[in-house]
């Protein structure tokens, strides 16, 4: 009696062991069959921190300093023009025939460091900058949600001195400026940024004027095509010389990039292109149509080419 | 019991043993050059972190490349690449799907060279094409070293280029691929 049935029972079993097995073969095979996608074998990290590039077209949005960055290794060779007033009409051929201009070279060193010098007609002034990122926006892991850029800037007023028969100090030509900037690249269209400036003149018009002029920055750019974005840049001043003289710096204008070249066509109530300038001197008041056109022409050129191999 | 274990191990490692015949590469190389035939710069990229898996029992081949991890010389060149013409934060891969038509004909057990057809379907910027490619195997030491170029049309891929750069940037692309393919285990 127990003979045939442990004979089944092993029989059994035998059967069961097939049938699973085949069932593995089955489920791996099928496994096999429908790796269409080959690559997801070996996937790769989706999740790579990748820094966001191209907030700006340029390194300024206008007349400030953008959250953006020169490559390494590249030099923008900046030339920068301002024209009279609008406001004067055919006479003065609504100001394109008064010129004043900034000549700048800027130099990409890191990718988050970045300097600069320019010299501009107005008040025969030169100037310098170092601009530098702790932190970039970046995506996926460890990622950060802005871009916090610091800048650092001399001028130096180039005029004859005012009154040369007093005793007159070097050190009076010579102003200062400390910005920070927190700016976000919001969509592939849309950028925003905030930049707190302070500009230090050593020497002020009057006694009660204050050395220390602090302002607080708003710029942005709308990309509408590709190659064509729209970009505005203000300056609001927190304490303004006494006189009433001077008014916010204002400038609306078009970003237009043509390969090699970036232009930055707008109008503005700022004369100066140096932050002293365009944050403490400026005059024109946008109400009473005293807006300038300007261009702000921009050509990187590839100091150190990367080696492709 | 004993035996179901035993049974199914081996089925599985057999399973397992026919996967086996899968090779890999990370660091796959793809040549791209756009340069007009009178301009004055180059224009051509290189991705050295190009992703290909061959499956040598089926011939199924496929690539895939992050467009951002292309490098040009010119950092400005670069960053038009990405912005203007592949839009890489829309579209950030490209990737190729075919088969090896004359895989048969293939031994990849042994060293050798074998002149190969690779057809299938390339995606890139939202745009899916044919594609039909020569190439070489050389199979080497257990390794397998896969080339081969063709040429695209950018307009096929809907890639436009701008009048003003037409002097420089040609309308076509040609696309040299290098990859040194490893066993996936």
């Amino acid at each position: 009696m127990t003979k045939p049935n442990q004979t089944h029972f092993v029989m059994k079993r035998f059967i069961y062991s097939i049938i699973f097995s085949a069932l593995c073969f089955f489920c791996c095979a099928r496994l096999y069959a429908q790796e269409a996608d080959l690559l997801k074998l070996v996937e790769e990290d989706k999740n790579k921190k990748e820094i966001v590039k191209n907030a700006f077209k340029s390194p300024r949005v206008i007349n400030g300093h953008s959250m953006e960055f020169l490559r390494p290794g590249t030099m923008d060779f900046r030339i920068l023009h301002r024209f009279g007033q609008l406001n004067q009409g055919y006479r003065n051929f609504f100001g394109l025939d008064q010129a004043s201009m900034r000549l700048g070279f800027d130099f990409g060193i890191f990718k988050n460091l970045m300097a600069g010098v320019g010299r501009s007609t107005y008040k025969k002034e030169l100037d310098a900058f170092i601009k530098y990122a702790p932190f970039l926006q970046s995506t996926g892991k460890h990622s950060f949600p802005v871009t916090i850029a610091l800048v650092s800037g001399i001028t130096m007023d180039g005029l004859p001195w005012a009154d040369p028969d007093r005793k007159n100090f070097f050190t009076s030509r010579l102003a200062y400026y400390f910005q920070g900037i927190v700016g976000r690249k919001i969509s592939e269209a849309f950028t925003l940024q905030l930049a707190p400036t302070m500009v230090h003149k050593n020497l002020v018009q009057k006694a009660v004027d204050s050395n220390d002029v602090y302002s607080i920055g708003i710029g942005g750019r709308l990309r509408i095509s590709k190659r064509i974005a729209f970009t505005w840049d203000y300056y609001y001043v927190l304490n303004p010389f006494t006189d009433n003289a001077y008014q916010n710096p204002l400038a609306v204008g078009f970003d237009i990039e043509t390969g090699g070249h970036v232009f930055q066509l707008h109008f503005s109530n700022a004369t100066g292109m140096n932050e002293r300038a365009f944050i403490t001197e400026t005059t024109g008041n946008w109400g009473k149509g005293e807006v300038r056109f300007g261009f702000n022409l921009s050509r990187v050129f590839q100091i150190k080419k990367k080696k492709l191999g | 019991m004993k035996r179901i274990i035993l049974f199914s191990t081996i089925t599985l490692l057999l399973a397992v043993a026919a996967q086996g015949q899968k090779y890999f590469t990370k660091s796959g190389k793809i040549n791209f050059d756009a340069t007009s035939a009178n301009s004055p710069e180059k224009i051509e990229g290189v991705n050295r972190t190009v992703i290909c898996v061959v499956d040598t029992k089926t011939g199924n081949i496929q690539f895939s490349a992050l467009l951002k991890g292309f490098e040009f010389e010119r950092a400005l060149m670069q960053e038009h690449f990405n912005e203007n013409y592949v839009e890489s934060d829309k579209f950030p891969k490209a990737e190729f799907k075919g088969t090896i038509v004359n895989n048969n004909s293939v031994n990849y057990s042994a060293d050798g060279a074998y002149d190969v057809k690779v057809e299938g379907k390339l995606t890139m910027h939202g745009e899916t094409k044919d594609v039909l490619s020569g190439g070489k195997l050389i199979i080497q030491n257990g390794k397998i070293n896969a080339a081969a170029g063709f040429k695209i049309l950018l307009a096929d891929f809907k890639v436009a280029i701008p009048g003003l750069v037409a002097d420089k940037v040609s309308n076509t692309a040609s696309i040299n691929v290098s990859c040194l393919l490893e066993p996936l285990k």
